[in-house]
């Protein structure tokens, strides 16, 4: 694409469709290339801050790194070794459950709590306001709100679960307690997300078509069933996206509050790479465990919005 | 097919300063079609959600026969409502949109079945009964929402929102002709919103004109071009529309410039003297009483000729036969019969151009 807007701009429109070669052929005289001048500094920029970092990845990914003079080709050995470490199975699971989990949660919840927003008068703003500020807090700040918040001893959830419920709740000794925790904290963090972009999409439909649900007698469930629902198609279809590539690579709150403990509870893909790559400073399997994670990512991402745009048509 | 009745109805959507529909008190008879015709911002939309109950008015009552539905929501005061633009379940088939009115409603199965199916090959949906809604092109997509409006077989009444609007003109004329003959089946109330005189006039059995949130006349179409009762409707309906010529009363006898050209029972002062171009006479000989005018220019349409004259600074528009033997620049004479000739004060009309029978001749 960027090949055919180089020539275009910096040519005289002559109003031919470059794939034709042989129409096309007169009009090449006249262009010219300076156009890429202009893209020039994006593809530095970009070739500076991912392309080139990218290709370090690769690189170490398939050699051993005794030392910055001393390394060793070694094919696809890591990527083996990774793919068949136990360890990184279980993270791996635990990332797709919590993931599922993630969007199970937040994307009916957000969707509903942009239903009851109000759609008018002075409560917008305020209600608006309120939704958003999760939002604004910096991820290690909203971990260590949680960090505190969970605790049994002084933090005002833990006690209230332990001595007015009566539970007994401890996140940093239960690895269930400790999942809770941490997804209950991303639900608060995020579903706010989720919110304001369900709410964009529902203050996008016209009046007309709750006056004409009205006429029809449509229940609230009807109409939020076939007004509301198929037109938030389009924004439900990012907010699962970015709620799933957000919550697949979770990384500073967990940290924050478990250190993906007890244990491995919630020792999720991020963690676990980041203890590989920083703590043992295996830069040679943490770079193809990089790979593989980036991958499922992009494979995640593209099934389903295929699968989303698909089933709109 | 109730009676509906508006009682001093009247809505402001600014609370007070402003209103878009000014009190009325008027009465839509059942099964009869009506045109609510105006310019856009008259307040046509407004009355019709005051009917439909999607607004409440801000003063007033609207009574369905003797039931005062002032307070009930829509959905209980069983009004059908089409809007200009289309409004469909978009991922549901079209028999699923046409059905789900009926099924909201609890109709039985087969009932629905058999409506569904009468009002597609009323309006020619059998082939796309199974397509799913959003696919069509707009044109059917709107053919489709009047469906949904015509689907219930126990409306009070049916109000349609100028819903020609995104249909093309070809399909526009085939539409109002069924809608005309869907009318003289089911005998519903219709009253049908537009801002076309044509479509009005030939759609409606009554036609009520609306002008800032007032009702500045109402009758037949016939009555409308032939005895306007307002300034407006005079220039609103007709094409081209009505002339309306400065005059001045004086002692009963009403002077266009310096020349008389009636007689009229009103109060001296100034008055308009509104006549259609279908009814302006124009002679080279002056037959009295006639007003001089210059001929500034001739459109020749084909079936007929429209010559403008200008009577001093004002112009006048007469439609004669075509092949009108006028010249620009010549000065013709313009005489205004009296049975088509009206007199508006304060853009009311005031009276009507009566003869001179001799009075105040020169």
């Amino acid at each position: 694409m960027s090949v055919a807007g180089g020539q275009v701009a910096g040519e005289v429109v002559t109003g031919e469709a470059p794939a034709e070669e042989e129409a096309s052929r007169a009009p090449l005289k006249r262009r010219d290339n300076r156009a890429w001048w202009l893209v020039l500094p994006v593809v530095l920029s970009v070739a500076f801050t991912a392309v080139i970092p990218l290709m370090t990845v690769v690189n170490f990914s398939v050699q051993d790194v005794f030392s910055p003079v001393d390394r060793v080709f070694v094919g696809l050995e890591w990527f083996q070794s990774i793919s068949r470490d136990p360890e990184v199975r279980a993270a791996l699971v635990r990332t797709l459950l919590f993931s599922a989990q993630v969007l199970l949660l937040e994307i009916p919840l957000g969707v509903a709590l942009a239903v009851v927003m109000p759609r008018r008068g002075a409560w917008v703003s305020v209600a608006l306001v309120l939704v958003a500020l999760p939002l604004l807090i910096p991820w290690n700040v909203v971990g260590t709100i949680w960090q505190i918040f969970a605790r049994g001893d002084i933090g005002l959830g833990g006690w209230t679960i332990n001595n007015v419920l009566g539970i007994n709740f401890n996140y940093t000794l239960d690895p269930a307690d400790a999942w809770i925790t941490v997804l209950v904290m991303d639900v608060w963090h995020w579903t706010p997300l989720v919110a304001l972009l369900a709410y964009a999409g529902l203050r996008s439909i016209p009046e007309p078509y709750f006056q004409a649900a009205q006429i029809d007698a449509a229940s609230a469930w009807a109409t939020f069933r076939h007004i509301q629902l198929p037109r938030l198609r389009g924004v439900l279809t990012i907010a699962i996206l970015l709620r799933f590539m957000d919550s697949f690579m979770i990384y500073t709150e967990p940290f924050v509050v478990t250190g993906g403990g007890p244990g491995n509870a919630t020792s999720f893909l991020s963690i676990l790479l980041s203890k590989i790559a920083v703590g043992q400073f295996d830069v040679g399997p943490a770079a193809a465990f990089s790979l593989l994670y980036f991958l499922i990512v992009q494979v995640f991402c593209y099934v389903f919005f295929t699968v989303l745009t698909r089933s709109g048509r | 097919m109730a009676d509906i009745r508006l009682e001093g109805v009247a809505h402001s959507y600014d609370g007070g300063r402003t209103w878009a529909v000014k009190p009325m008190t008027w009465t839509w008879r059942g099964s009869r079609a009506y045109a609510l015709l105006g310019p856009s911002g008259c307040g046509k939309t407004t009355l019709l959600n005051i009917i439909s109950g999607l607004i409440t008015p801000t003063e007033g009552r609207i009574y369905f026969d003797d039931r005062d539905v002032t307070g009930v929501p829509t959905a209980g005061r069983n009004i059908a409502q089409v809007f200009q633009f289309p409004v469909l379940y978009e991922e549901m088939s079209v028999y699923d949109n046409l059905a789900f009115p009926l099924r909201n409603r609890k109709v039985a199965r087969q009932e629905v079945d058999r409506r569904v199916r009468e009002v597609s090959r009323l309006l020619g949906l059998e082939g796309v009964l199974g397509r799913r809604s959003r696919r069509l092109d707009p044109g059917r997509q709107q053919i489709v929402s009047l469906g949904r409006g015509l689907v219930r077989s126990e409306v009070a009444a049916v109000l349609l929102d100028e819903p020609l609007t995104v249909v093309d003109p070809a399909l526009k004329w085939t539409l109002r002709s069924k809608l005309k003959e869907i009318h003289r089946d089911t005998g519903h109330t219709l009253v049908y919103v537009t801002h076309d005189q044509t479509e009005a006039l030939t759609f409606a059995d009554e036609v009520v004109v609306l002008k800032d949130g007032a009702i500045v006349q109402a009758g037949e179409p016939a009555e409308l071009f032939l005895s306007p009762a307002h300034e407006f409707v005079g220039h609103f309906i007709g094409s081209p529309g009505m002339n309306m010529l400065p005059a001045e009363v004086v002692d009963g006898v009403v002077r266009v410039e310096a020349c008389e050209v009636g007689a009229a029972a009103l109060p001296a002062g100034p008055v308009r003297i509104g006549v259609r171009p279908e009814f302006v006479r124009i002679t080279q000989e002056r037959v009295s009483p006639g007003v001089p005018a210059r001929v500034a220019g001739i459109d020749r349409m084909g079936a007929y000729d429209l010559v403008h004259a200008l009577v001093g600074e004002h112009r006048v528009t007469v439609k004669t036969e075509a092949g009108a033997p006028c010249l620009p620049d010549t000065v013709e004479f313009l005489h205004f019969p009296a049975e088509h000739a009206f007199l508006f004060r304060d853009e009311v009309r005031c009276g009507a151009l009566a003869p001179l029978n001799g009075r105040g001749q020169a």
